[in-house]
């Protein structure tokens, strides 16, 4: 075997690897440049470098109003969402008490099911019962799908948190407040924060369901989705990639941070 | 959170203390009084019901039937927080999100003490860690930890500390180490330790006082010399160090010792070392005090003969010999290489011969072999 | 105070009137009863409001019950069964796709494991349907691919990249290739490398290896991975507008479309209730059979 063709065998995973990726990021990329096209109408070919979206991004009609809508609602689900799920999981993962499989099956379902058919239900009984669709529609429909995620990450966290650290400090003269109060909550304060910005993402980002369920209401994939016909702006793709950049810096950060502080 | 409770001091005294989950009986009746200010150590093999007796004094677990006190307070019902008793854990329990300092201080701070600073210094003086009071939990090593843990506990001055196997997870030369340095903290502080091990060497080393426990109840307690010269059942003779256990009869009795039939051979113990019920018995003589010597020879004390050497074991120190006796059964024996004689060898016909103040006599209707293979580390 | 003869078992943790876990348990499971549980049932309830063979909106009589089901199940056979395919279509891909990447960061990545871990999750940071939208550009017929190709004489004018089955399906792969990858590199993680080792010392070439060790032990990754692709690509109905054409319908689409333009409440309802389950019936039957197969 030649050289090179060993090289290759033993780098093929590697060299796929970086195909995957590329793979992966490429519509993240076309976004990202198409939000510099100078445009006209709509943003299909490529005219011109420029400086002009980044500087308008809310020059278009309604996108900042939606955005602003779809952050409204993302931190009121994402608020609601997170309370009712930690103290789901504490439950689940702190005491014993009967029904347990029950609530592990209802914790799971949502989770498991198409996005289709949640919506559709929630539709279904908004209608049956004459609601407005609109912000509170949302809002309901989020929080309902967010639960889930919040209860599986916080109850890992709270699984991994060693009973003895409890017993320590209920031995230190903590009684159970305390010990909850400076042990056990600042140890899993970091699943919660975890859980919040998971379901953060979900809200944001959620079509199909929000789609169902928002009547007149447009949040900012709504906005997306209703002008992808007609020519969509390239501020859309300037607030898309400014998501997408804020939300990468901010996790690979925390990625360096808890390294470097595994090390000192 | 300082209560009336926490300042309570005087003997603990653990009465009729029974502790079942379910069918199975963890600890079972066990009484026992531990004066204030001694050493005491539980030792057991895994499984025997020591920790959950620690638990249960250190209010983590609640036990089933039974009280204990210290000194005339009950504690019997009390939340952890509100005893006088202080826990070292066996993974050391350091809040990681907490520095070192605020670890110590932890305790402290609960019951409303106004200026830690100094007590904190003191004690992270006492265990020579006084430069690490920034660091967090993560940042130190094994027997750092360990320090810091008895440090976190005992800046309380509880009545009573706990240690549930603290020295477990450290190796050899820093468990020796950390060996004599609570025994010098225990002597110094003055506080009353309860020590949970199944280490024998550990407990015999440290220990003013040692309960033997086994299957949820205490075999004997003593003192280290008393448990290992003059141990009155057959898990204690083979649990702590080892122990040749013969079957025999008492057939006699002579002025202060009795007269055993072992096999046909005749050899006395002394009644007062003797814990027999009838005249069945367990004669029992440990390896260390034999003396093996080849058929030829005469030495005065009981003797047994018609033993053929199966084994030799050449380990610097001593010799230890497998001798098979006439009867089937094999005896060990360890001689020190003290005299320039070379070892016997492997099929030379040999007889025993010991110190008959060495020999005791346990009762007969028991297992010869409670408390043998038992592996400690089999947690 | 209790005697010294008590034998009552004092658990450590319960001391109200109320316990504790139920007081937790109440807001959040109040929560998903009313939004997920009811909603559901009443879906079944609305499936039956009308009959939906001789549809009359002003006609106050209900359908039956298995009526209106085998009515809605019959009528939409190409648009279930098309969801179904592409969806399964989509999941093969998927793993195919994933395997090796999710391989490569569990073995092959040293200290980069975490940052590969982030980027394979990033793109969802980028909306869902801007990354739709931008593959449908990139395809399509005024985009870069489709004019390199034409430069390259591979395709005519006529040819369509987009708004076709097969753009449909590997926008559903693309899109649910982080749900595939995590799960399988979860598994893959916790296969020990010692494992791997001893079947090179027992003879095992490389292919071997991973046919006999490596991959029955990432199974559950993969079980989880497909469920976890192919559950939301039956139901998506976005990659299908975008990227499909009319003869693409997904039942995801039609439901859509009764819901929103169409208003035909009892027939939508009918249709979700009947995907409903079939998926949990597809679900039960691969996990029956994940579970007892004897895999090789």
């Amino acid at each position: 075997m030649s050289k090179l063709s060993r090289w290759f065998g033993r780098n093929l995973i590697r060299i796929y690897m970086v195909m995957g990726f590329t793979y992966l990021f490429i519509p993240i990329l076309y976004t990202i440049i198409f939000s510099f096209n100078d445009y006209i109408k709509s943003n299909l070919v490529w005219r011109g470098f420029t400086w002009h979206n980044w500087q308008t991004p809310c020059g278009v009609p309604n996108i900042c109003s939606d955005l602003g809508q779809s952050l409204k609602i993302g931190l009121l689900a994402t608020f609601v969402a997170t309370i009712l799920g930690t103290m789901i999981a504490f439950a689940l993962g702190r005491y014993a008490f009967r029904g347990r499989p029950l609530v592990n099956t209802l914790i799971f379902l949502p989770m498991a099911s198409p996005e289709l058919v949640l919506g559709a239900s929630l539709l279904t009984i908004f209608i049956n019962l004459g609601f407005n669709l609109g912000f509170w529609t949302i809002v309901i429909a989020h929080v309902m799908f967010c639960i889930s995620f919040v209860v599986v990450t916080v109850k890992a966290r709270i699984a991994s948190l060693d009973p003895r650290l409890e017993q320590a400090a209920m031995d230190l003269y903590a009684n159970e407040r305390e010990t909850f109060r400076r042990i056990t909550f600042p140890l899993v304060a970091p699943g919660i924060a975890g859980a919040a910005l998971l379901a953060f993402s979900l809200s944001f980002d959620d079509f199909i369901i929000t789609n169902f369920n928002s009547g007149t209401v447009e949040t900012f994939p709504l906005f997306v989705y209703h002008n992808a016909e007609r020519g969509l702006p390239a501020q859309a793709n300037v607030i898309g990639s400014s998501m997408f950049l804020i939300a990468l810096i901010t996790v690979l950060a925390g990625q360096i941070v808890s390294r470097k502080r595994k090390i000192a | 959170m300082a209560d009336a409770s926490t300042s309570a001091k005087g003997d603990l005294k653990l009465s009729n203390i029974t502790k079942s989950f379910g069918d199975f009986k963890a600890v079972d009746d066990l009484s026992l009084v531990i004066p204030e200010g001694s050493f005491f150590a539980l030792l057991g093999p895994s499984g025997c019901g020591k920790t959950t007796t620690l638990r249960m004094i250190a209010g983590l677990e609640t036990p089933t039937s039974g009280s204990i006190h210290v000194g005339t307070t009950d504690i019997t019902d009390m939340r952890p927080y509100k005893r006088p008793v202080n826990t070292v854990f066996q993974n050391y329990a350091l809040f990681p999100h907490l520095s070192i300092f605020e670890n110590v201080a932890f305790g402290l701070r609960r019951r409303g003490i106004k200026d830690v600073k100094e007590q904190v210094d003191k004690v992270l003086n006492l265990v020579e860690l006084p430069h690490l009071a920034d660091r967090k939990p993560t940042q130190l090593s094994g027997g750092q930890q360990q320090r810091i843990a008895v440090a976190r506990a005992i800046v309380n001055r509880p009545a009573l500390l706990l240690l549930d196997e603290p020295l477990g997870a450290l190796d050899l030369k820093l468990r020796r180490q950390m060996q004599i340095e609570l025994k010098w903290i225990q002597t110094e502080v003055g506080l009353t330790f309860v020590h949970v091990t199944h280490d024998q060497e550990e407990a015999m080393t440290m220990a003013d006082t040692i309960a033997v426990m086994n299957e949820g109840r205490i075999e004997q307690m003593g003192s280290p010399a008393d448990l290992y010269d003059n141990p009155k059942t057959a898990f204690v003779a083979n649990f702590l160090g080892q122990s040749n256990l013969i079957e025999g009869t008492i057939v006699d009795s002579d002025g202060d010792s009795h007269v055993v039939d072992l096999y046909g051979q005749k050899v006395s113990v002394l009644k007062r070392r003797t814990s027999a019920k009838d005249s069945s018995v367990l004669f029992g003589i440990r390896p260390e005090k034999l003396r093996i010597q080849p058929d030829s020879h005469d030495k005065p004390g009981n003797l047994l003969t018609g033993g053929k050497i199966s084994d030799v074991s050449y380990i610097g120190v001593s010799t230890q010999y497998q001798v098979e006796m006439p009867w089937g059964q094999e005896i060990m024996v360890f001689e020190q290489n003290d005299d320039g004689v070379p070892p016997l060898d492997k099929g030379d016909t040999v007889r025993l011969s010991w110190e008959p103040i060495f020999s005791f006599a346990l009762d007969g209707n028991q297992d010869a072999q409670a408390g043998v293979e038992v592996d400690p580390e089999a947690e | 105070m209790s005697t010294a003869t008590s034998t009552l078992q004092k658990p450590v943790k319960k001391r109200r009137k109320v316990p504790m876990p139920y007081l937790l348990l109440l807001p959040g499971m109040l929560w998903l009863i009313t939004f997920f549980l009811i909603p559901i049932l009443t879906l079944v309830k609305t499936s039956v409001n009308m009959d939906l063979q001789n549809y009359d909106p002003t006609s106050a009589s209900t359908g039956s019950f298995w009526g209106n089901f085998w009515y809605a199940a019959r009528t939409h056979e190409a648009p279930f069964a098309r969801s179904f395919i592409y969806a399964l279509a989509a999941t093969l891909i998927a793993l195919c796709i994933a395997y090796p990447l999710a391989y490569g960061i569990a073995f092959k990545s040293g200290r980069w494991k975490n940052v590969l871990l982030v980027l394979v999750v990033a793109p969802f940071f980028c909306s869902f349907i801007l990354r739709t939208i931008a593959w449908k550009q990139i395809l399509g017929q005024e985009g870069p691919v489709f004019h390199l190709l034409l430069n390259l004489h591979l395709v005519t004018l006529q040819t369509h990249i987009t708004a076709s089955p097969g753009a449909v399906i590997a926008g559903l792969s693309y899109n649910f290739l982080p749900f595939m990858t995590l799960p399988l590199y979860s598994s893959l993680e916790r296969i020990d490398p010692r494992t791997l080792e001893a079947s090179g010392d027992l003879y095992a070439n490389a292919f071997t290896t991973f046919r006999k060790v490596t991959l029955p032990l990432s199974l559950p990754g993969v079980v989880a991975g497909t469920l976890l692709t192919f559950i939301p690509a039956a139901g998506d109905y976005v990659n299908a507008e975008i990227l499909g054409n009319p003869s693409t319908t997904m039942i995801g689409n039609v439901i859509n479309a009764q819901f929103l333009r169409t208003s035909n409440y009892t027939l939508a309802a009918a249709l979700s209730f009947v995907f409903m389950v079939m998926i949990i019936a597809i679900v039960l039957f691969y996990i029956s059979r994940a579970g007892t197969e004897e895999l090789v």
